[in-house]
């Protein structure tokens, strides 16, 4: 099914920060909106939720960090005791340095390939962009135009009077 | 609104605008390859060859192809093994604790250093693994069970608490790295021309849009990573200095060690930066975004380790004399004064006198004197590590095992076979991969660049007013 959207062009990231405001005051959903870099204050007029990113990274952390510990005692102490340096066969303070770096690495990589897999980010030949200004030097803002709407002029005046230095309609091919 | 501050410098000079930054960085990516790029490629070429050949002979006759004897165990690999780790440090401390610290200067120079990490992490890991002799066997130290080995790893041991270090320490900084590129491939996707580059760089930039959600996540994503490489920078080298420090060797048993490690890590770290970051402007015309600004806030950093390594010179000899340890003493006495004087006195000119110089706002305002001191804190932080390694070996306990140490040609050749290494990897980097981080930089130019020092000019090539049209957001 084809999706057609009305595009937005911005030039300013305060401009487009106003524009998005008043355009969803106005009551029109926006899609998304795409940027050259992260615009601050984006998240709370779109309405984005704090990532839960971070508490992806502790639990993955938390594993690290027992994972390592139990590896270690059981490695040291269980499996295969031996006497070094006449310390006892679990001596913790000796496992701290494992137990930090594995629980770094958990926390690091469990994170990161969270974030790919909800961001879905992955490498790929070909990758649809609505506007190819959109990593170089424009903000785009991306309007779904519902089902049967054929006049877009209110749409276009919208975007217009908040700013939009450009106004493009794009069809994707789902 | 962003208060403009009139004492502040900017940090992006010339006037430039979004599309600038995406022409100017890209435009050593998009070229081709130029003749002064192919030289110096060629150049590295020789040196990896050097390398090559080197590991060959060590490989195939042994680590009696090393000038190491049975007094001196450690030595020259050690020596640049720490030298190469240390230098590292500098590319973390600037995309993390820098970023941690919200210090924007690190945006233009954070992508180059913590390639410069990478690369460094490479070279530092080729000497332990070539010291095994028989670096096949590499896996036998990670924790596998007894059919390959006899036993499990010692988890007491600071050698296996360095696989994990700096292991995790390579992993978690090129993921780090790679997040960072992820949305400047896309931009060098979108404007590729040739279909092999679109493919390559479309694969590289994983299906990166720029959406709001993706900018968002990635922001929370770069502040994590931050958080935890800023722990880890520190735990790497102060379990480099553990290998020294738990030991009983007279010069190496000192608790000062971990702090006095990772100030001196800090330190030649930014020293190559500096090396590193100077050429880099000159030759893709960087200079409205590396500024002199830029080189006097590393040059301020530099000062401070270097201070703080020269401190910890002094506590050292002084804590010798001061513990009564004849032992102790005697390695102190013969580190500055025996027959490896000439090291150690390298090692406190280079180290200690030389970032004084510093002081002096010209001095650290001028190219030309950064990067002559900066490659003489490169050579006194080699000396420090060699000071440290052999001259607490060569004379230990028993005089009848005293010895010198002096590298054999295989030896030199390892070394300046990981330069070479180091090098080629940088200048391919160089060319294919954008030295400078564009989405960061665009980030702050509406805050930092000149253009906001002048109200008349705006920063998007249209001619429109835009200041009067600001956003206020209070919900």
């Amino acid at each position: 099914m084809n999706k057609k959207f009305v595009l937005g062009i911005y030039d300013d990231e305060d401009v487009l920060l106003t524009a998005i405001e008043n355009i969803r005051a106005a009551g029109t959903k926006i899609y998304d909106v795409f940027s050259p870099y992260p615009v601050h204050g984006i998240d709370d007029v779109l309405g984005i939720k704090r990532s839960r990113l971070p508490i992806v990274a502790f639990f993955c952390g938390l594993f690290g960090t027992s994972f390592a510990l139990w590896m270690q005692i059981w490695m040291l102490g269980f499996d295969w005791p031996m006497i070094i340096g006449g310390k006892p066969h679990i001596s913790l303070p000796a496992f701290i340095p494992v137990t930090f770096e594995l629980t770094v690495l958990c926390a690091a990589f469990g994170m990161v390939i969270t974030f790919f897999i909800v961001s879905k980010l992955k490498p790929s030949l070909r990758v649809n962009v609505f506007d190819k200004r959109s990593t170089d030097d424009k903000f785009v803002m991306a309007i779904e135009v519902k089902e049967g709407v054929t006049d877009l002029s209110a749409l276009n005046n919208l975007l217009r009077t908040n700013g939009a230095i450009e106004v493009n309609e794009k069809e994707v091919v789902k | 609104m962003q208060h403009v501050s009139p004492i502040r410098e900017p940090l992006v000079t010339g006037g430039k605008t979004y599309h600038d930054i995406t022409e100017d960085v890209c435009r050593q990516v998009e070229a081709k390859p130029n003749a002064r790029w192919a030289a110096a490629l060629a150049v590295s070429l020789v040196g990896l060859a050097i390398f090559m050949y080197s590991v060959y002979r060590t490989l195939w006759f042994g680590i009696g192809e090393w000038g190491l004897n049975k007094t001196v165990g450690w030595a020259w690999d050690i020596t640049n093994f720490v030298w190469w780790v240390g230098i590292g440090h500098a590319g973390t401390l600037i995309s993390a604790i820098l970023l941690l610290f919200r210090q924007k200067w690190r945006t233009s120079i954070n992508r180059a250093a913590e390639a410069m990490t990478i690369f460094a992490v490479i070279c530092a890991a080729m000497f332990p693994v070539l010291h095994m002799g028989r670096p096949w066997l590499a896996y036998w130290v990670l924790p596998l069970p007894n059919t390959f080995g006899s036993l499990w790893v010692n988890f007491n041991s600071p050698l296996l608490w360095d696989v994990f270090a700096i292991s995790t320490y390579f992993s978690v900084s090129l993921v780090f790295w790679y997040i960072g590129l992820i949305p400047d491939f896309a931009t060098i996707r979108d404007r590729a021309t040739g279909p092999i580059a679109r493919r390559a760089y479309s694969v590289l930039s994983f299906g990166w849009t720029g959406s709001a959600k993706a900018w968002s996540r990635y922001e929370t994503v770069s502040l994590i990573l931050a958080g935890l490489a800023t722990p880890l920078v520190l735990s790497v080298h102060t379990i480099v200095s553990m290998d020294f420090a738990t030991s009983v060797i007279p010069g190496w048993h000192t608790t000062i060690f971990p702090p006095y490690f990772v100030a001196g890590a800090i330190f030649s770290g930014f020293a190559m930066v500096l090396t590193l970051m100077i050429i880099t402007r000159k030759t893709f015309k960087l200079e409205h975004y590396i500024t002199l600004e830029h080189v006097e806030s590393m040059n301020k950093v530099i000062i401070l380790t270097g201070s703080i390594v020269g401190i910890a010179y002094t506590t050292e000899f002084f804590i010798a004399w001061y513990s009564g340890v004849e032992y102790e003493q005697y390695a102190f006495i013969n580190r500055a004064f025996g027959p490896y004087w000439w090291a150690y006195w390298s090692m406190m000119t280079c180290n200690v006198i030389t970032p004084q110089l510093f002081w002096f706002r010209k001095i650290r305002r001028s190219l030309t004197a950064t990067f002559i001191i900066s490659i003489f804190v490169n050579i006194g932080m080699w000396f420090e590590r060699f000071v440290i390694i052999v001259t607490s070996l060569h004379r230990d306990y028993l005089p009848s095992s005293w010895a010198m140490f002096s590298p054999t040609m295989i030896d030199v050749g390892v070394y300046v076979g990981t330069i070479g290494l180091f090098f080629t990897l940088f200048f391919l980097f160089a060319k294919f991969f954008p030295v400078v981080n564009m989405a960061e930089v665009k980030a702050i130019l509406k805050s930092s660049s000149g253009v906001t020092h002048n109200p008349h000019k705006t920063m998007h090539g249209t001619d429109k007013d835009l200041n009067t049209n600001t956003h206020h957001s209070n919900e």
